[in-house]
């Protein structure tokens, strides 16, 4: 078993260099400049400064090159120093991967981020695990029962529907008219009194709500499947004739074999919690590791940080 | 009797004491401004954007800045040093400020020249990568004559000194502050570019990068009974629609920053009641650049290129008729376009240089009214006649134009309606768009910059901060032509060459004078206008919003929208 993790691994390593490198190479290639947002009103000289100061005016496999020592060696002893204190060389003084447009680290920034999405983003996960598991169950054992056919149709909507879309009527209905919810995330408030926990999970109800329904429209599809396939083999069968309960077939015998999939599923989407939700964050305005891709993307920078993170990104949420 | 009177008298004055007196500092409790875009640093110097321009100006602050008519007023400074009170020299190759007394940083420590001057070194430091350099172009040196005054010496003439330590693109920094963040280090200071220590009302307490500001009132500002919001908080974020509707739907917001949305939304959302819709123009002019040289891809290297000294020898096939260019501007009908795109953020631009007022030319407003019959007349009479298509055609050229501009709704439509129009006289359009890091971007190995303009037409808007306008018109002058001998680095995208214009440019370098300025900028617009080098299509203000519960905003195009926030009170 170890020999064959460690064989996978080191398969793995050849494997995410060839990646990164075509990631590199295509945002490379990409007419695409940094400074290209800037006003107009600044002059092509200071442009091509800025440039310089970059490093783009090195050769491209050199930068490649600088990019993988950085991002293997350098940041993962920076991450150590900043979030558990331990330093490991010259701390101080190693180079760090400072972003375009702050100036600042960019693992400050993720680790800045990094709560807020695991809460919204987390949170939305786990409630649309939790509502999609027993509307699966009732939808499957009843099935093309009115609670089937509505549980489908809310699916549907639910899954086809973007989530900006969504988002944008939460707020029209509960922010404009009906003043529940605030529909700015106060990024600033912590939760130190009552009064704050209560308006912190007034903020976080829609945002939460609108990616949840989006995940459990998605797995309670999942599981109806999961659970119809297993309804009709013969281990249910020899179950019923036993003469168990419904209720134990379903739930102890059906349910358990029926969640291998779904569990699955549910595991290759946790990586995407840790990515963020790129368009409700930005819709909400949640600082979270989303808004923070969104605003490089749009800004043309070579984040090296995204280029992992953008094969896991969830782009329709 | 008498002493009743008495008792009334002085009742009467405190009361009209008490009337007059402001708000104290920090009665009104917390003031939220949106910025959709949100901020990602608090140096200036460091960041191209206005956004990041606006949020710093609320802590660091220049010596003179312009007010929202674009009259320059004195900040930091004592007064506007001018050649008739001896702060500019009689050369003007020096001008001498004077800092008013008193000035406090936020941290107690007092302003004085060497800030001034350290503020000079760190932006001109070609390490530093200062976005704002060309503020702080033509300077042979900035010395601190003593510890309130500083002088600077420009290496040429400069009429129209006003540009280092004017405005928010160039507000003084504190030397204790950044005295180790010049060159290289600049990048890497973040406590410093994150929370700057400023003169300005608020000083910056939280700094998330790219989501949220919040700002406290600065208890040494040097007007005790300013400013009257104790917290200031900046959210970033979003879209331009949400904040809109965040402060005149929802007013949870009191002001929201350079609201671009589409005018009959806008509309909708101010009648909720909450806030108002305010606009500023300055100078900016959405445009259609002519192409004066052949774009044809089959020339290869000499695509776009200008040949010959003034006589271009490889003219534009059909834009080179000045039939065809008065025709393509005589066949628009502007209103449509504002009304369709801009609502209270655009009006009619029949100039390249609309304001400041003073400078504005009056002479091209034949371009209000669209006028169809008169174009297509025109182009009858020079020879351009319709084709079995309804493409007009000299000599085998077909009037095809090729009509770029950068991706975003309201230029797409834009472009649309234009397409539309030009049908009408008998032009076949071409529509392209990219996207603006492209289009924008000055990538010179891409063909699709606006540099480069390998198309007939192209669109985009371009304008000039501050009040003069010499530098903004010197950008047609025949040696701005962006071709391949200067890597498409110059400004004159329309490779439009006149000796005339030429000479009026050197002219305005050396002229002082007020009035004579003003009639050279008009001559050098109305030359451009009436030979239809460029086709200007809307002068654009900026929209912004506030709650109905604030007063005191003052809209101001020709620098920050926070400029005068110390003055801001909630009613």
């Amino acid at each position: 078993m170890i020999h064959y993790i460690l064989r996978r691994t080191l398969i793995a390593i050849p494997t995410l260099l060839v990646i990164s490198f075509i990631i590199f190479a295509i945002l490379d290639l990409a007419p695409n400049d940094p400074t290209g947002n800037l006003p107009m009103t600044v002059p092509p000289e200071v442009r091509a400064k800025i440039r310089s100061s970059l490093g783009l005016d090195e050769p491209m496999h050199i930068r490649f090159g600088l990019w993988l020592v950085q991002f293997c060696v350098n940041e993962p002893l920076n991450i150590l120093y900043e979030g558990f204190g331990i330093s490991i060389g010259d701390a101080e003084n190693r180079t760090r991967i400072i972003s375009w447009s702050t100036r600042s680290p960019v693992v400050d920034l993720i680790i800045q981020r990094t709560p807020q999405t695991l809460w919204v983003v987390g949170l939305s996960y786990l409630f649309g695990i939790l509502i999609a598991i027993p509307i699966g169950i009732v939808s499957a054992y009843r099935q093309y029962s009115w609670f089937d056919q509505v549980g489908t149709f809310i699916s549907m909507v639910g899954f086809s529907v973007p989530t900006f879309f969504t988002g944008m009527v939460a707020i029209i209905i509960f922010s404009v008219q009906l003043r529940w919810f605030p529909m700015i995330y106060d990024t600033t408030l912590e939760v130190d009194s009552w009064q704050n926990f209560v308006s912190q999970v007034k903020q976080m109800i829609m945002p939460v709500a609108v990616l949840a329904l989006y995940n459990a429209s998605q797995l309670s599809r999942f599981m109806r499947a999961s659970i119809l396939d297993n309804l009709n083999l013969d281990y249910v069968r020899t179950a019923r004739s036993k003469g168990l309960s419904e209720r134990v077939v379903l739930l102890i015998h059906v349910l358990r074999n029926s969640l291998i999939p779904v569990v699955t599923v549910i595991a290759l989407g946790v990586p995407a919690v840790f990515g963020g939700a790129i368009i409700t964050e930005q819709v909400f305005k949640v600082n979270g590791i989303g808004q923070l891709v969104y605003h490089r993307s749009a800004g043309a920078t070579i984040c090296p940080w995204s280029t992992p993170w953008h094969l896991s990104l969830p782009f329709s949420s | 009797m008498k002493y009743i009177i008495s008792t009334l008298l002085t009742l009467a004055i405190v009361v009209g004491i008490a009337s007059t007196v402001q708000a104290k500092r920090g009665s009104d409790g917390q003031l939220n401004l949106v910025y959709w875009q949100a901020p990602s640093t608090m140096n200036p110097n460091l960041s191209g954007g206005t956004k990041e321009l606006e949020a710093s100006s609320v802590v660091l602050e220049p010596l003179g800045r312009y007010d929202e008519t674009g009259n320059l007023l004195p900040w930091l400074a004592e007064e506007i040093p001018t050649v008739s009170n001896g702060g500019i020299s009689k050369d003007l190759t020096t001008i001498t400020w004077k800092i008013k007394k008193g000035i406090k940083w936020s941290d107690g420590s007092a302003l004085t020249a060497d800030d001034a001057v350290f503020t000079y070194e760190y932006c001109s430091n070609p390490d530093t990568g200062c976005t704002q350099s060309n503020y702080w172009s033509d300077i042979k040196s900035v010395t601190a004559v003593n510890s309130v005054t500083v002088k600077v010496e420009f290496t040429v003439p400069k009429p129209f000194p006003y540009a280092p330590f004017v405005g928010y693109n160039a507000p003084i920094l504190q030397k204790a502050q950044f005295d180790g963040c010049q060159g290289a280090k600049a990048q890497e200071c973040n406590k410093q570019n994150f929370y700057p220590i400023g003169t300005g009302p608020f000083k910056v307490v939280d700094f998330k990068p790219n989501d949220v500001i919040v700002f406290e009132a600065n208890p040494n500002y040097r007007d005790a009974s300013k400013p009257a919001f104790n917290k200031l908080v900046l959210k970033g974020g979003g879209d331009a629609v949400s904040a809109a509707r965040a402060v005149l739907e929802t007013g949870e917001m009191d002001y929201g920053w350079n609201l671009q949305v589409e005018p009959e939304i806008l509309i909708q959302m101010e009648k909720a009641g909450k806030g108002k819709v305010v606009s500023a123009f300055g100078t900016s002019v959405e445009r259609l650049m002519v192409n004066f040289t052949n774009p044809d891809p089959s020339l290869g290297d000499m695509r776009s290129e200008y040949v010959g000294g003034n006589n271009n020898r490889n003219s534009h096939p059909y834009l080179s008729d000045y039939n065809v260019r008065r025709a393509l501007s005589l066949a628009i009908d502007r209103q449509v376009l504002v009304d369709a795109g801009y609502g209270k953020a655009g009006k009619i631009g029949c100039n390249v240089l609309p304001a400041p007022a003073i400078y504005a030319s009056s002479a091209n407003d034949e371009c209000k009214t669209p006028n169809v019959a008169e174009a297509n007349r025109l182009l009858d009479a020079a020879g351009w006649k319709r084709g079995s298509d309804g493409i007009r055609k000299k000599n085998g050229v077909r009037i095809s134009i090729l009509y770029q501009t950068s991706t975003n709704s309201v230029r797409q439509a834009s472009q649309a309606l234009i397409k539309e129009m030009w049908k009408q006289i008998g032009v076949e359009t071409e529509l392209r768009n990219l996207s603006a890091s492209v289009f924008f971007g000055g990538d010179v190995g891409s063909p699709d910059t606006y540099q480069k303009f390998f198309t007939d037409i192209e669109m985009y808007t371009n304008n000039f901060s501050g009040t003069d306008p010499q530098t903004y018109m010197s950008n047609w002058t025949c040696k701005e032509m962006a071709q391949k001998s200067n890597k498409w680095g110059g400004n004159n995208m329309p490779r439009w060459c006149s000796p005339a214009y030429d000479a009026l440019s050197a002219e305005m370098s050396v002229t002082s004078a007020m009035k004579d300025r003003i009639r050279l900028t008009k001559e050098m617009n109305d030359m451009l206008m009436e030979d239809y080098a460029m086709i200007p299509l809307i002068h654009r203000g900026d929209v912004s919003a506030h709650s109905n519960s604030i007063s005191g905003v003052r809209m101001n195009p020709w620098d920050s929208e926070l400029w005068n926030i110390a003055d801001w009170t909630r009613k």
